[in-house]
């Protein structure tokens, strides 16, 4: 790992030196953290506390990330996703986009507050220029104002449902994100508030997909982080699917390098290397905790797969 | 009806076809299989590959097994015939969405309590790949992907140099599949192809009625690829639905050709080709 940068550790309990180790089984997933750490939005459950002035991990340029999109071609990368902070903070966002998609499918994970017309019609270009699917992940976490903007700050909630609008009037069926928050005897009468939210705005074949909270970074002081006992073991593993956990099929490529995937962006332990290659031959460590919200709920982040907290 | 030869510089013993019909998902549509076949005869095939997934979704699944042993088709294991002959707790369908979760529930408990010991049996011996020659192809016949049997790959999340890279690693030129139950294909370079033959078992999303499989023929060192669709009685398959209580949903898509469940798993261009 020489010649890697050391990362500002944030307070995490210490990772287990002993921690089970998973090879990569392929490249399916090539996640990009194109806009670092920098967010429009603060939220209070962000496992990387991304914020308008945390620069930890800065911007990717469209050049970078081309260069890392030509290299994923040899391993036959599946599908490309885009994340942050907020990735339509970064003004290369559509051409990188462009140069993906006429690779691969490409989804891009935001919070909707940054989508003004002309980049809902940018985008429905670049849609429909490409055979691959464009997919738009965009995270709501209420159903209410007070609810959503207790999470996601203030004026949020208006400003999110507005770009869904814009993304449903242009043909777009983005999917709608949320963190459970609510206990799970609540979740279908929770959903149907979702969708019935959703056709508000016109948004009437709404996709929805719960993720469980990772209890990292700012969603730690939120609610509660780990119990100690909260890990993956060696003996955990007898018998289970590791094509479950998203490091076995995914790297993340940020400003700083290749890690393991992206909710661990800022643990040193999931720094793989500066090339896809080096990140590729090198296992991931399940050596953090939320590894095991990852054990115990799939591999959340794709698009299809994994769990809300049902299975928690 | 088919003729096993030891091909130029093949590993021997593996059949050579000129022209094959290749189907999956029958999802227990024991008519629209029946039509297929007959469809598949008259164009003069040389073989019959089925891609697995005998049961689901459909009413009395042991009335497909006749059909497909009777014609000599050679199947492939797909994740439902697994889970059936293993007597899973599920379909390994993959799905990850509550409501998608639910139907799939309902089929698979209908299904696994209405197949016979001696059909699980027979699907316990059904192998995950088969390969053939055809002309000089070389042709991998599977459910999902020849990595995974659950695998879904889709025309518009899947690009040309993943599947460059599958072919590869799996030794082959075409890789024949089908699990998500819509059809495409794509030619990816002079000799390699990606075909999904499409699905038997319920209507490709596309407000027909009818069903489709792939008729695939060597057409000198290149390949020939035709889609076919299946016209079949599909009023009298949900009027056996309705009369085996299967959920309405169901019926509907055999009915107006709209998936109305299992639309989670849909990337976003395929979803939103459908109605719901």
């Amino acid at each position: 790992m020489s010649g890697l940068p050391v990362l500002r550790e944030p307070e995490r309990s210490v990772p287990a030196a002993d921690a089970p180790t998973v090879p990569l089984a392929a490249l399916d997933q090539l996640w990009f953290q194109v806009s670092g750490t920098v967010c429009n939005l603060r939220c209070k459950h962000c496992f990387i506390s991304c914020a308008p002035d945390n620069h930890s991990f800065w911007f990717m340029g469209r050049a970078e990330v081309k260069r890392h999109l030509e290299a994923s071609v040899d391993l036959g990368v599946k599908e490309y996703y885009f994340t942050g902070g907020e990735p339509f903070m970064n003004r290369d966002l559509l051409g990188i986009l462009e140069d993906t998609l006429a690779l691969g499918p490409a989804t891009v994970l935001t919070n909707g507050t940054l989508l003004p017309p002309r980049t809902v019609r940018a985008l429905r270009a670049l849609a429909e220029a490409s055979r691959y699917s464009l997919e738009l992940r965009v995270s709501l976490d209420g159903v209410t104002e007070s609810s959503n903007d207790a999470i996601r700050g203030a004026g949020a909630f208006r400003r999110t449902l507005a770009g869904i609008e814009r993304l449903a009037s242009a043909g777009f069926l983005p999917i709608i994100t949320a963190m459970q928050t609510w206990e799970d005897d609540r979740s279908e009468a929770t959903l149907a508030a979702f969708r019935e939210l959703l056709a508000s705005v016109g948004y009437r074949r709404a996709r929805l997909k719960i993720l469980p909270p990772l209890r990292i970074g700012a969603e730690a002081e939120r609610s509660h982080g780990y119990l100690p006992e909260e890990r993956v073991t060696h003996e955990m593993l007898h018998g289970f699917d590791l094509d479950q956990l998203l490091c076995r099929r995914a790297r993340l490529v940020s400003a700083r390098g290749v890690h393991a995937c992206p909710i661990l962006l800022d643990a040193s332990s999931a720094l793989l290397g500066r090339s896809l290659r080096e990140a590729a031959r090198r296992p991931a460590r399940l050596a953090e905790q939320a590894c095991y919200t990852c054990y115990r709920s799939g591999a959340i982040c794709s698009n299809v797969g994994g769990s809300g907290g049902n299975s928690q | 009806m088919t003729v096993t030869t030891v091909a130029r510089g093949r590993k021997p013993g593996l059949p050579c076809h000129r022209r094959v019909a290749a189907f999956g998902g029958i999802y227990s549509n024991h008519l629209a299989l029946a039509a297929a076949l007959a469809d598949a005869r008259r164009r003069g095939v040389d073989a019959l590959y089925c891609l697995g997934d005998l049961g689901a979704f459909g009413p009395h699944p042991d009335r497909v097994f006749p059909l497909i042993r009777g014609a000599g088709v050679r199947t492939v294991r797909g994740n439902y015939d697994d889970s059936i002959a293993r007597g899973l707790e599920d379909c390994q369908c993959g799905y990850t969405d509550p409501r998608d979760n639910h139907y799939a529930r309902i089929s698979y408990q209908y299904t696994l309590a209405r197949t016979s010991l001696e059909n699980r049996a027979w699907l316990s011996t059904l192998p995950h790949e088969r390969r053939f020659l055809l002309g000089d192809l070389r042709v991998l016949a599977c459910h999902g992907s020849p990595r995974r049997m659950n695998e879904f790959l889709w025309e518009t999340t899947t690009p040309d140099h993943f599947l460059r890279n599958l072919t590869g690693k799996h030794h082959c030129d075409v890789i024949l599949a089908t699990h998500t139950g819509l059809h495409w294909k794509r030619r990816l370079d002079e000799r390699r192809w990606y075909v999904n033959v499409g699905a038997l078992g319920r209507p490709a999303n596309d407000g027909r009625t009818e069903v489709w499989y792939a008729l695939l023929e060597a057409d000198g060192p290149g390949l020939d690829v035709e889609f076919v669709p299946v016209a079949y009685d599909h009023e009298a398959l949900a009027r056996e639905m309705k009369e085996e209580q299967l959920p309405d949903e169901f019926v509907e898509t055999i009915r107006t050709g709209w998936w109305t469940t299992c639309l989670e798993v849909l990337p976003a261009k395929e979803r939103a080709r459908g109605k719901w």
